[in-house]
Order: C-alpha cells, then structure tokens, then sequence
C-alpha cells in the first residue's frame, strides 16, 4: 500500500461523513483538510461524539476519553494522523 | 482601564437599583401587575426574588418551588428560608406527576441502561451525565459521559454515545420546561410576569433549556457573571445557607454539580477569564492575572467561545420571512 493510497483510505472517508453526516451536504467536503471544523463551526459538540463514533467503527481505534482534543480532532487533517498514529499503515 | 483581579467587582447598591428601575419600568410597559419568581434553593432565584420583592413589594411577588423525585431536599428547605426572608409565601408545585405522565424517567434511564445494562432506577441505582474534567491541563472536548451510583455508593463511569446522550438531555429537559408551564399558569392567573432567573454564565453560554428556564419574559439577571450575582447577594442579605451552598443542577438522580455538568472550571476562574476575553486581553496577559499557563487560558478562552457559538440558536426568536410584496 503506498502513501498515497493510505492517504486516500483515510482523509476520504472522513470527509465523507463529515459531509453527509454532519453537513447533510451533496456537493461533498468543500473545505480544506486543514480547516478547523470547531473554529469555522462546521462541527459542534455532538459532531464530536459522532466523530469519535465514526472513527472507532470505521478505523476499528479506540477512542479514549483524553485523546478527544481538538489537536486529534479539530481537522479531517489531524484526524487522518490521529487514526494512523493508532493503527497501522504498512508503506 | 487596567484587568485585574478586581475587574469583577461591581457596585452592588447602584446595580440593585438599576436592575430595580428595569424591572419596574419593564412592568408598566407590559401591563404586567406583579412577578412570578421559580426558588430553587440556589443562588440565582434567591437573588431575583430579593429583587422582584424590591421592586414591587412582597405582595406583587409569587414565589413557585418545583422540586420532583430527584431533587435535594435541602433545596425545598432554603427555598422556604428564602420566601420567608422577603416575607412572600411560597407556592409548592411538585412537578413529579407530571413528569411521570411525560415518561420522563423512564425515557431517561432507558438510555442510561443501554449503556450500563446492570442500572436498575428501582433497586436504587443513580446517574449522571458529566463532562471531562481536564479542561485547562488536557484541554479536552466537551464529551458527555454518564456515571452510575450503585446502591452500595460504588461509582462507574462510561463512555456516552450519542443516541443515548441526546435521549437523556431532551427527558431532562422536560423538567425545564414543565417548570416553565407551571410558572406561566401562576403568572396568567394573575397577569403578572414570569421573571427569569438566568445568569450571564448560563444566558451566554447557553445552559439553559430553551422554553424550558429560557421560557420567561424578562431577564433582569442575564447580564451579570456568576461571581457578580455572589456579590449581589451579599449586598441584598440572601440567607447564608444559600450562599455558601456549592451550585447544582439538582436535576439528575446522582448529585451532580454545574462545574462537572457544563462549565468545567470554577466560577471565580472562569469568570476572570471571560471577561478578559470580551475584554481583548490576550491570553498571555490575562495568564499573569489568573496565575495560569497562557496555554490553559487559550484552552478557557477557546471553550467559552465554542460554547457561545454553538448555542446561538438557543437565544434566537424563531426566524420567520418577509411579508411577500404586494401591489400596495
């Protein structure tokens, strides 16, 4: 598997729940992967739970209490980091 | 003007009086004849009543208790303390039955049992639903989690999902609101007004259920921080017992106070911090005040502001449209 396609595995399926999930959106993910979905107030505080539902079933990762922080969860971005820093990508 | 330790006080003779004259003149204009007041125990409607009783005299003034099941008791016993201070006598209102017809409990601890199978309401088990508590030194998210108290006082905490978080919250939330019908039913007796008790803390930040203790028709304390609403009640002569009382919710079945349920910090800390943030000081500056890391400042300072802006809606009269044009 290579970055590339890591990257794809993880980044896009995030998006994509953000985005019909949370957004109820069909035009997809339009922000940038670096955004901050808690400052542009994409996500509120539910979102977050459901983030952290998403990620633990999705990406098979335990979520633990203290690890819900906005510098694990505040991004698709740092989210995507979060889940490869729990789990492992082979290169 | 320089931000210090300070900055909070307030002068609580000319505040009373302008609150007064709010009040007073608010009343004329709503051709309301008196105030209905809902006394918890707590701080807050403690301050209102004294309040409302300055403005219009004790026998202008309903003073409503509406404790269910699960309240503290000592709640009803300062309340009648309270009511009797300002010589206004209260109301009893116990809301259980009616709670009881909406399902409350049952819709509650059906969600509470989903996650921790072994609760059983019947055999003397409690809950609660608690934030993390490491907002400044882990700078966590506001995630619920629900704590069960055994019978035998033994405690267990889990992870809340959130299906089950929002079933808790909205069969709360029918306590809120059935306590605003029942003021309104004793206000609309009478023409009078149903007073609010919220503070900034709870207005700003959004702890309140909407048409539940959102439901009034004037807030004479909304604009003033928890601290401010201590100093107030020192100056109007609120019994002892209610000031020095740790603030509740009083609304689950395990004891649970306001600082593990929302804010997540106390009072005194949070306060400062706040007002240095609608103040613009940066949170380096404020950090020397406070006598924290800036960091941990950064973290309140982000945490307030989420918060405001998540419940916006809360605060919101219903949007409606423009009347369509016409030929006129």
């Amino acid at each position: 598997m290579t970055d590339k396609t890591a990257s794809q595995d993880i980044e896009a399926p995030i998006r994509n729940f953000i985005a019909t999930h949370l957004l109820y959106s069909n035009e997809g993910f339009t922000y940038p992967d670096d955004a901050s979905l808690l400052r542009e107030g994409i996500i509120d505080s539910l979102g977050v739970v459901e983030l952290v539902e998403f990620l633990q079933a999705k990406f098979n990762v335990k979520v633990e209490q203290a690890e819900v922080r906005p510098d694990n969860f505040d991004s698709v971005a740092k989210m995507a980091a979060y889940v490869r820093k729990k789990t492992t990508v082979a290169a | 003007m320089q931000f210090t330790k300070n900055s909070l006080n307030l002068d609580a003779a000319q505040e009373t009086e302008r609150i007064v004259k709010f009040l007073q003149t608010n009343m004329r204009q709503t051709m309301r004849r008196g105030a209905v007041v809902g006394i918890s125990g707590g701080i807050d409607s403690a301050v209102v009543l004294a309040l409302a009783v300055k403005a219009f005299g004790p026998q202008r003034v309903v003073a409503i208790m509406m404790p269910d099941k699960d309240s503290d008791s000592l709640s009803e016993k300062l309340a009648r303390e309270l009511a009797a201070k300002y010589g206004v006598e209260p109301i009893m209102e116990n809301i259980t039955g009616a709670l009881e017809g909406y399902n409350c409990y049952q819709r509650r601890d059906e969600a509470v049992k989903r996650v921790v199978p072994e609760f059983d309401a019947a055999k003397g088990y409690k809950s609660k639903i608690v934030l993390p508590p490491d907002l400044l030194d882990g700078g966590t998210l506001n995630v619920f989690s629900v704590t069960v108290v055994r019978p035998d006082g033994s405690e267990l905490n889990k992870p809340l999902p959130a299906r089950d978080m929002l079933q808790i919250v909205a069969a709360s939330n029918l306590k809120q609101r059935t306590r605003m019908s029942t003021l309104y039913y004793h206000a609309e007796c009478r023409q009078f007004a149903v007073i609010g008790t919220a503070n900034k803390n709870e207005h700003a930040q959004g702890f309140f259920v909407k048409y539940g203790d959102g439901g009034v028709d004037i807030q004479p304390i909304a604009h003033l921080f928890k601290t401010q609403i201590y100093q107030l009640a020192k100056h109007l002569g609120v019994p002892e017992g209610i000031q020095t009382r740790p603030p509740t919710t009083d609304t689950y079945s395990a004891p649970q106070s306001q600082e593990e349920f929302f804010y997540r910090l106390p009072f005194e800390q949070m306060d400062l911090m706040w007002l240095a943030l609608e103040s613009g000081v940066s949170a380096d500056e404020a950090a020397k005040v406070v006598g924290l890391e800036p960091v941990k400042v950064q973290r309140a300072y982000d945490d307030i502001t989420r918060k405001q802006r998540t419940t916006d809606f809360l605060r919101l009269l219903p949007p409606m449209l423009e009347a369509p044009k016409t030929s006129i």
